[in-house]
C-alpha cells in the first residue's frame, strides 16, 4: 500500500532570546509610591521669608519643600527659587510670593511608573504625594525611586540566592554521575475539566525543589500550552515528560495522532486548526506554540501525519 | 490596592476564595483567548474575562494572577466554583461588560503590564 498523504516536518526554534520581562520593569508597576516616598515631610508656610527657607533647606539637607497654608497644599519652593531670590536682593520676600503654585502631584498608592511617566513628562525634581483625600502625605524624588527599587532588588536577590542553595542542596545530596528526575503525567483528549492540572503539578514539583521563580513561571507557560495541545487535538490524549537535571529542565509532550500536516504553518502565530466549539472556551486561539517558543531556550517539534507529533522544550534551570 | 478594595468600589460580587482578597494588585489584564493570557497576564494581576469555564482557575493558578472578574452577568459554574476554592483564585462577577470594568480599573490606578 502507497500512502500518498503522508507528510513530514520538523521544525527548529530560531536563537532569539527567551521573553522576560525584566526585574526592574516587573517592579515600577509593582511597588507603591508610598513604599519609596520620604514621609516625614519638611513644610513651609507662605508667610515665612525666603531668608527662613534657606535656613530650613540648609539645616535638613533638602533642596526644595512643600508649603503649607494652614495645613493645605499651597505651592512648592526648592533652592533655584532662594538662588533667585538672592540674585535680584530679594531674600526678603516671603515663601508666598516666590513659590510655584502649579503643583504636579500623585496618589500614595498609584504604582511607581505613574511617578516615573510624570518626571519624564514634567523634568520636575520632586513630586508631591497625597493621600485620596487630598492630603499631604509625603515628598517623592527620583532618589527616592531609585534607592526604593534598589532596596526591593537586595531582598529579592537574597530570596533568590536561598532558592539556588536549596535546589543546588537537593541534587547535591543525590550523588550520581548524572542526576535526574522525570515526573510522566498522563493526559485525557478533550478532558477540557482537567487541562492544565499536569502543567499546575509540575509548577508545584518544580517550586518544591527550590527553582527560581521567573523560570517556574515561563516552565508553567510552556507545559500548560503543551498539554493543552494534547487535550485539544490528540486523538488518544498523550504524555507531557519533564526530566529534571540540576542545569535544565526538558519537557516532552508526545501523542500518537493525528499530527501535523504542515509544521512551519502551525507555527504560525494565529494558525488554529481548533473548531468553534473549542474556542467558545477560550482555547485555539493559535498562540500555543509560540508561547512555548518565547518561554523555551530551545524547542523541536516533531510530526508525521497519521503516527504522531513530539514536542520537546528545553529551559535552563 | 487590594483586590477587596476593588471588589468594594466596582461593588463586585465576590464567588469564591474570599480569603484571597487581601492580595495586592500589580496590574490588570484583559482577554477571552486563554494563550494570550498565559502569554501577557503577570503575576498579582487582575484578569477581566467573560470566560467562565473551569479552565480559566487553571490559568490563574499557573499564573498566581490576584484573581479574575467575570463580567457581562456570566455566572461560573459549580466545577469552576469549586476548584477556584481548592486553588485558592478568587473569582469576582460584575453585571457589566469588560469595557466598562477595565475602564474603572484604570480610573483607580490599576493599569495594564504592558
Amino acid at each position: 500500500m502507497v500512502i500518498t498523504s503522508r507528510q513530514e516536518g520538523k521544525a527548529k526554534a530560531p536563537a532569539a532570546p527567551p521573553r522576560e520581562v525584566t526585574k526592574l520593569q516587573e517592579l515600577v508597576y509593582e511597588l507603591k509610591i508610598d513604599q519609596v516616598m520620604t514621609q516625614s515631610v519638611i513644610t513651609v508656610s507662605p508667610e515665612d521669608s525666603m531668608r527662613d527657607l534657606k535656613e530650613v533647606l540648609r539645616l535638613n539637607r533638602i533642596s526644595g519643600t512643600p508649603v503649607l497654608r494652614h495645613g493645605e497644599l499651597a505651592g512648592i519652593i526648592s533652592i533655584e527659587d532662594v538662588i533667585k531670590a538672592l540674585e535680584a536682593g530679594e531674600i526678603d520676600a516671603t515663601v508666598g510670593e516666590k513659590m510655584t503654585t502649579s503643583i504636579q502631584t500623585v496618589f500614595a498608592d498609584e504604582t511607581i511608573i505613574q511617578a516615573v511617566n510624570k518626571f519624564g513628562r514634567f523634568g520636575f525634581g520632586r513630586l508631591l504625594v497625597v493621600n485620596r483625600q487630598g492630603e499631604l502625605v509625603g515628598v517623592l524624588t527620583q532618589g527616592d525611586i531609585v534607592r526604593g527599587l534598589l532596596r526591593r532588588l537586595e531582598i529579592d536577590y537574597h530570596e533568590e540566592e536561598i532558592h539556588r542553595y536549596r535546589a543546588s542542596h537537593i541534587f547535591e545530596d543525590i550523588v550520581s554521575d548524572q542526576t535526574g528526575l522525570i515526573l510522566r503525567y498522563k493526559v485525557q483528549a478533550q478532558d477540557f475539566a482537567r487541562c492544565g492540572e499536569a502543567a499546575s503539578k509540575l509548577k508545584r514539583a518544580l517550586e518544591r525543589l527550590g527553582a527560581m521563580p521567573a523560570v517556574v513561571r515561563r516552565i508553567a507557560v510552556a507545559s500548560y500550552e503543551a498539554e493543552t495541545n494534547l487535550v485539544i487535538h490528540a486523538i488518544n490524549g498523550g504524555e507531557v515528560i519533564a526530566e529534571i537535571q540540576p542545569e535544565r529542565i526538558r519537557i516532552t509532550a508526545i501523542d500518537s495522532g493525528p499530527g501535523i500536516p504542515d509544521v512551519e504553518k502551525a507555527l504560525q502565530p494565529g494558525y488554529s486548526t481548533a473548531p468553534d466549539w473549542i474556542r467558545e472556551l477560550g482555547f485555539g486561539a493559535g498562540m500555543g506554540l509560540n508561547n512555548v517558543r518565547a518561554c523555551a531556550d530551545e524547542m523541536h517539534l516533531e510530526s508525521k501525519v497519521g503516527v504522531g507529533t513530539r514536542l520537546e522544550i528545553t529551559i535552563k534551570l | 490596592m487590594t483586590l477587596g478594595e476593588i471588589a468594594n468600589k466596582l461593588s463586585l460580587s465576590v464567588q469564591a476564595a474570599s480569603e484571597s482578597l487581601d492580595t495586592e494588585v500589580t496590574g490588570g489584564y484583559a482577554s477571552d483567548l486563554l494563550s494570550c493570557v498565559m502569554a501577557k497576564a503577570r503575576q498579582g494581576n487582575v484578569w477581566v474575562t467573560l470566560q467562565s469555564h473551569i479552565n480559566i482557575v487553571a490559568v490563574a493558578a499557573l499564573l498566581q494572577l490576584a484573581g479574575i472578574i467575570i463580567t457581562e452577568g456570566m455566572s461560573p459554574d459549580p466545577a469552576t466554583l469549586q476548584k477556584a476554592k481548592e486553588e485558592r483564585v478568587a473569582i469576582l462577577t460584575t453585571p457589566h461588560t469588560t469595557f466598562t470594568v477595565v475602564g474603572h480599573l484604570t480610573q483607580l490606578g490599576i493599569v495594564g503590564t504592558e
